[in-house]
């Protein structure tokens, strides 16, 4: 693991989610040498736990299916995951990643055949599901999982589980003395896809999130509707597992508010629209099916539009303009109730629903000032998001004073929140200017041979 | 160069497979039918130990062609790959270092991953093993490691059309990364819109005020670098040929044309102003005192001028503007005809910093922006917040009409318009009025991008006259952008309302014309920020394009593929089909109709031979033969065996991985399947399925990906032309008086895990009942 080859006119990558994968790619297909550090046990990121993307309701693992052929197929780029970033020092042309390899107890040469997980039957918060269900210790991280490895999860590790985890594989592929590692990769260019996560809903007190098993974040009823997720793809309370049909959807649930998140996270209108469609998907013209969408704006811009336009049409879905002020438990169904005025006409409402959605705002997923010591520093907006400036190599407002010193990129929503289509422009743009610095690098090394 | 085939199968008893196999069985068929000169067992192939075995008989033996016995060809993929072509690397992708091609029969997930563990249903499961090694057998003998296109092109400058923002920016970052890059301005200067605005949104925080537009400072970059060459009053008269090897022809306005040679194209031809005389009902043209906020830049520009900062003046009388109204989404969000459909997304934004340039030269000027939704994104929330605390209003409400009255004279004496804005307050709930000296109408982008070619749906005929672009309906006269010297038309097709988007939302830059790369708001509608970034990314895709061009590799999504069509001339009917349905348009037509191939525009998707009624494409590795062989190869029980035989056709982008993840979820499925991979549906020739019926194969299901509208093929169309195709095969079926159910075509998606074992077996059921092929051991 620690024999990685890199040079000054490496690019490094950091975060494998569809914004990091991208720019790897778009570089490594230029004939770069790129390495992509992935924290997680598989390649994937955010994306890899969404059911469908707006507008097409299409299937996040479709175009990750021809990523990771990509990747398989290219032999200038390099995987590591279950690697953190920790510290970033140097300058454009020369930096020093520190990373850190956790164990995963399996080695290169598992098959996945799943011999250690049926061995196993401890289980474990499943990640991939936001801990809404549990999943063997011995596990495969999900059904796209990239490398198709095993991961024994570090609580079985010396424990009689391990041990069996370890005997019952065929080919000798578990190590469970695998011991964390440091390494120190050399970089020319540094790209930060670290994504994002979703704002901590439980700091909104009024909505209940931790008092209220109904109140769940937009981000889990994604897994809710995988049918290999924590319901087995159907919508239920989970205060007493019936079928939710009954669904409220609660917009800017930690954005645009400066208590929380001042900005704007762009994605949630059509996050909670695009969920909005799947009431019909999962009762068809049951007329006990409604949507609720309590918003400030609907913020569908450009051809988004026509699918705004679409969701209009359909009678199950009704629109309020409220900012909802708070959410109480019904006394005696026990469904929440929420609290507020329709500003359309000033009505004062309360509203029980089966589930409430909170459309959760994006935040940066990485503390990214905290790791990076580089000479030049790097910019970030007061949200953590980081900038496209001269001090990161950038030239938004045209000054390029310093372009020459830097090459720290933000890729994707390490950059702002971005929906996925702008994600990918982001990492197609990143993944230039990186090749832009270790083009320099290696324009003034062969000048300086030739002299 | 040798030709000799010489070829290895190994099979794999890992994971279960010996388990579960007869492996010395599979080492006999493939010796005895598959004819291997080399076959071997080994307990566990993926080991370095295994691989070091076949990589010894590959340098040592002479072998060219290996068969791998083993897991999915999604499995240890890396590990099976014996082409020695380093995908990335310059200059390696020649003979010396071609390496060998590969064939997976899928033992593992295919077989007993997907079969039931019991004694009841070995031979089933043996049979199914069997009949995988000989396929692999039969496809491996089939198939060549491809070599790149010796006539490929290695032209590396990039020609950007547009010298507005995000053309400018498109040429900076490509020649910064080293490239040359030539741009073409059709007007006598750079800069475009962005040149006529006072001043720009801000890019990064404080997000509070505008930003002094420094576009004259990216022209000047232009002007000095050393590596772009700027072409003003200019335009493509001509486009030819391919990534690496583009022919451009640049008329300029005098009507001198030079000819340059190019790699790649950015196409950066930007918006068309909305005509806002469609609005009459807002008051424009009525009086001068209503503009659009183009016209506003240009009011603030000339009142701002070099001497200083000045107020805004009315265009009707000159009177210094105390109140100023702002209707966002006009003419937009909206079904009306002429009205744009589509949100234009920067238009919120902009009105807020207009409002600003009013605000902040004298806070008592009155500035109202009456909206349906305020649609500020991202850190544009921080300029909407800057611009409730200088004082702007918003209301939200829907402007109905603007009314245009003349003021004989007013109190400061001068003749002007009084303006009076009638609209619904949605808070209020009612009708109100307010009176402005001047109107804002928040119109939007109209996209510049060319000759709509797919304008009407041509029947046969029509396409093979070349007339894909003209309508029989009066159209309105657009300007061709590129020019190209397409059989399938002079502009890149449009996607929705006029934009030449990307379909895909993993893929936003894959236009269909490869080598071109569109940006900024051709595309979609968006500002300056907006266009700067996706200007780099499509000037990231046009580098990629000639550098992958240089190396004979496709771009996406077979990305890396050396293969290229190749074409038999001499069995060619001239019927255009390739030609017609290449859906990137890569193939044009010579003087005597037959197909002239352009290798670097092709994205290796097969369609081409899907269509060929002859068979006369191929790919060095992929094409009838490697398929047909397969079909050919299993072996077929007799009409009384109750064995029938059901050949799968799986798109192997989609259904194939849901077929490999239902298997490492231990789904089962019927037994009877065959399943062969392909590349897109849209590569299925008639002849496999003619061929499969002739074998005595009971019935054939095609899986491909969603069609129409939200289609999510990957190359477009393939879906689409396979369900049309085998439509029509229908009629053949019933002249053999074979039921229709013989033949299904499926939409399937990658997520259909449970779904796509279900659909087998509900056609393995069907084809129970309906019973076997008639046609079985003639």
């Amino acid at each position: 693991m620690s024999n990685i080859v890199a040079t000054h006119e490496t690019i490094l990558v950091i975060g494998g989610g569809i914004s990091g994968m991208t720019t790897a790619l778009e570089a490594a297909e230029c004939g770069k040498d790129v390495i992509l550090i992935e924290k997680n046990p598989a390649l994937g990121g955010r994306v890899s736990q969404l059911y469908k993307y707006f507008p097409k309701l299409c299937r996040p693992s479709c175009g990750q299916e021809i990523n990771l052929r990509r990747i398989k197929a290219n032999k200038r780029l390099r995987v590591l995951t279950m690697a953190e970033i920790e510290n970033l020092t140097g300058e454009a042309g020369n930096y020093t990643a520190t990373v850190k390899i956790h164990p995963r107890y399996v080695k290169e040469n598992c098959t996945a055949c799943g011999a250690c997980a049926r061995a196993v039957t401890a289980q474990i918060d499943d990640p991939h599901n936001y801990g809404m269900s549990k999943i063997g210790a011995a596990y495969l991280p999900n059904n796209m999982a990239y490398p198709q490895r095993y991961v024994i999860d570090p609580s079985i590790v010396g424990t009689e589980q391990g041990e069996k985890a370890k005997a019952a594989c065929p080919v000798d592929a578990i190590d469970l003395d695998m011991q964390e590692q440091s390494m120190k990769i050399k970089c020319g260019a540094v790209v930060f896809a670290t994504g994002w996560r979703p704002y901590d809903a439980s700091r909104i007190e009024p909505y209940g999130y931790e008092r209220y098993e109904d109140v769940i974040t937009s981000v889990e009823l994604e897994r809710m509707m995988d049918p290999f997720g924590p319901s087995a793809g159907k919508l239920v309370r989970p205060s007493t597992g019936e079928e939710a049909k009954d669904i409220a959807f609660i917009q800017c649930a930690g954005s645009r508010d400066r208590n929380h998140l001042s900005h704007c996270s762009r994605i949630c209108c059509m996050a909670s629209l695009k969920q909005s469609t799947y009431l019909g998907e999962k009762y068809g013209d049951d007329e006990d099916a409604k949507a609720t969408i309590y918003y400030i704006d609907i913020r569908t811009i450009d051809r988004f539009e026509d699918f705004e336009r679409q969701v209009r049409q359909d009678k199950k879905v009704k629109f309020i303009k409220s900012k909802v002020a708070s959410i109480v438990k019904h006394p005696d169904s026990g469904k929440p109730v929420l609290i507020g005025v329709d500003t359309h006409g000033y009505h004062r409402y309360e509203n029980a629903h089966d589930l409430v959605v909170l459309a959760v705002g994006m935040q940066p997923s990485l503390d990214i000032a905290s790791i990076t010591h580089t000479t030049h520093g790097i910019a970030l907006d007061s949200s953590g998001f980081i900038e496209l400036d001269s001090a990161n190599g950038g030239s938004a407002n045209g000054d390029s004073e310093n372009a020459a010193v830097n090459g720290v990129f933000g890729a994707g929503c390490a950059s702002n929140p971005l929906d996925v289509n702008r994600s990918v422009q982001s990492a197609t743009a990143a993944a230039l200017r990186a090749i832009q610095v270790v083009n320099r690098v290696a324009a003034s090394s062969s000048a300086a041979r030739s002299q | 160069m040798t030709n000799e085939v010489k070829v290895a199968a190994y099979m794999c008893k890992g994971c279960g497979l010996g388990e579960r196999l007869d492996t010395k069985l599979l080492v006999d068929i493939a010796q005895s039918e598959g004819g291997v000169s080399i076959c071997k067992s080994h307990d566990y192939l993926c080991s370095s130990d295994g691989i070091a075995t076949i990589r010894d008989d590959i340098d040592n033996q002479g072998v060219t062609h290996v068969v791998i016995g083993a897991c999915s060809r999604r499995s240890k993929t890396e590990a099976f790959n014996f082409s020695a072509t380093d995908a990335g690397r310059v200059g390696a992708a020649d003979e010396a270092t071609k390496g060998v091609a590969v064939a997976r029969a899928n033992l593992r997930e295919g077989v007993i991953w997907s079969q039931p563990d019991s004694d009841d249903a070995r031979e089933l499961t043996q049979d199914m093993a069997n009949d995988y090694v000989r396929m692999a057998c039969a496809e491996a003998k089939f198939m060549q490691q491809p070599v790149a296109d010796p006539e490929r092109g290695a032209n590396k400058r990039i020609l950007v059309v547009g010298g507005g923002i995000s053309g400018i920016t498109a040429a900076l970052e490509s020649a910064k990364a080293g490239y040359e890059v030539l741009l073409v301005e059709k007007t006598a200067h750079l800069g475009g819109w962005t040149k006529t605005f006072h001043r720009r949104l801000p890019a990064k925080e404080p997000y509070a005020h505008p930003h002094d537009n420094d576009i004259d400072e990216l022209v000047n970059q232009i002007e000095v670098a050393a590596n772009i060459t700027v072409f003003l009053n200019a335009t493509l008269t001509k486009t030819s040929g391919a990534p690496g090897q583009f022919s451009v022809d640049i008329t300029t306005e005098s009507g001198a044309t030079v000819t340059e040679n190019v790699g790649a194209l950015v196409q950066a031809s930007g918006f068309t102003r909305y005509d806002a005389s469609q609005l009459p009902e807002f008051g424009y043209g009525k009086s001068p005192d209503v503009v659009d906020q183009i016209e506003l830049e240009a009011l603030a520009k000339s009142a701002n001028g070099p001497n200083g900062e000045g107020g805004i003046a009315r265009p009707s009388d000159g009177k210094m503007v105390e109140s100023v109204v702002f209707v966002q989404c006009a003419g937009q969000r909206s079904d009306k005809p002429g009205h744009l459909p589509y949100c234009s997304g920067y238009c919120c934004n902009v009105s807020i910093k207009q409002a600003m340039y009013f605000k902040d030269q004298n806070p008592d000027i009155d500035t109202n922006v009456i909206y349906t939704d305020l649609r500020t994104p991202g850190n544009s929330e921080d300029f909407y917040r800057s611009a409730q605390l200088k004082g702007v209003v918003f209301t939200n409400g829907t402007v109905n009409k603007i009314e245009v009255n003349k003021i004989e004279v007013n109190k400061v004496g001068t003749e002007g318009d009084q303006l009076s804005v009638n609209f619904h307050d949605h808070i209020l709930d009612q009708d109100a009025i307010t009176h402005a000296d001047l109107v804002v109408l928040a119109t939007g982008q109209v996209p510049n991008s060319g000759v709509d070619i797919e304008s009407k749906i041509p029947d046969a005929n029509d396409r093979a006259d070349n007339t894909a672009g003209q309508s029989a309906q009066v159209k309105v006269s657009v300007e061709s952008i590129l020019n190209l010297d397409y059989r399938q038309g002079r502009d890149l097709p449009h996607l929705k309302h006029g934009f030449s988007d990307s379909h895909f939302i993993c893929f936003p830059y894959e236009t269909r014309r490869t080598g071109i790369y569109t940006c900024g708001p051709v595309r979609r509608p968006m500002d300056i920020v907006q266009s700067i970034e996706d200007a780099t990314g499509a000037a990231m895709k046009a580098i990629q394009a000639v550098e992958g061009a240089a190396m004979g590799r496709a771009a996406h999504p077979r990305s890396g593929d050396l293969s290229y069509p190749s074409f038999r001339k001499e069995g060619c009917t001239q019927c255009k089909r390739c030609t017609v349905e290449c859906p990137f348009g890569a193939i044009d037509e010579d003087e005597n109709h037959y197909p002239v191939f352009n290798e670097s525009r092709c994205r290796r998707c097969g369609t081409c031979m899907g269509a060929c009624p002859v068979r006369v494409i191929s790919f060095e590795n992929y094409s009838v033969d490697t398929v047909g062989q397969q079909i050919k190869a299993v072996d077929m029980p007799d009409e009384f065996d109750e064995k029938p035989r059901i050949l799968i056709l799986a798109c192997e982008n989609d259904a194939y991985p849901a077929l490999d993840m239902a298997a490492h979820n231990r789904i089962e499925y019927n037994a009877f399947v065959r399943i062969i991979p392909v590349r897109c549906l849209g590569s299925v020739n008639l002849i496999w399925v003619t061929d499969a019926i002739n074998a005595g194969f009971d019935g054939i299901m095609m899986m491909g990906c969603k069609k129409g509208e939200d289609y999510q093929c990957h190359f477009v169309s393939g879906s689409e032309l396979a369900h049309e195709r085998m439509s029509k095969i229908n009629d053949t079926l019933s002249q053999l008086q074979l039921e229709p159910e013989r033949v299904q075509t499926y939409e399937v998606e990658i997520t259909d895990i449970e779904r796509v074992p279900k659909l087998i077996n509900d056609y393995a059921a069907k084809i129970d009942e309906i019973g076997m092929n008639p046609f079985k051991g003639f």
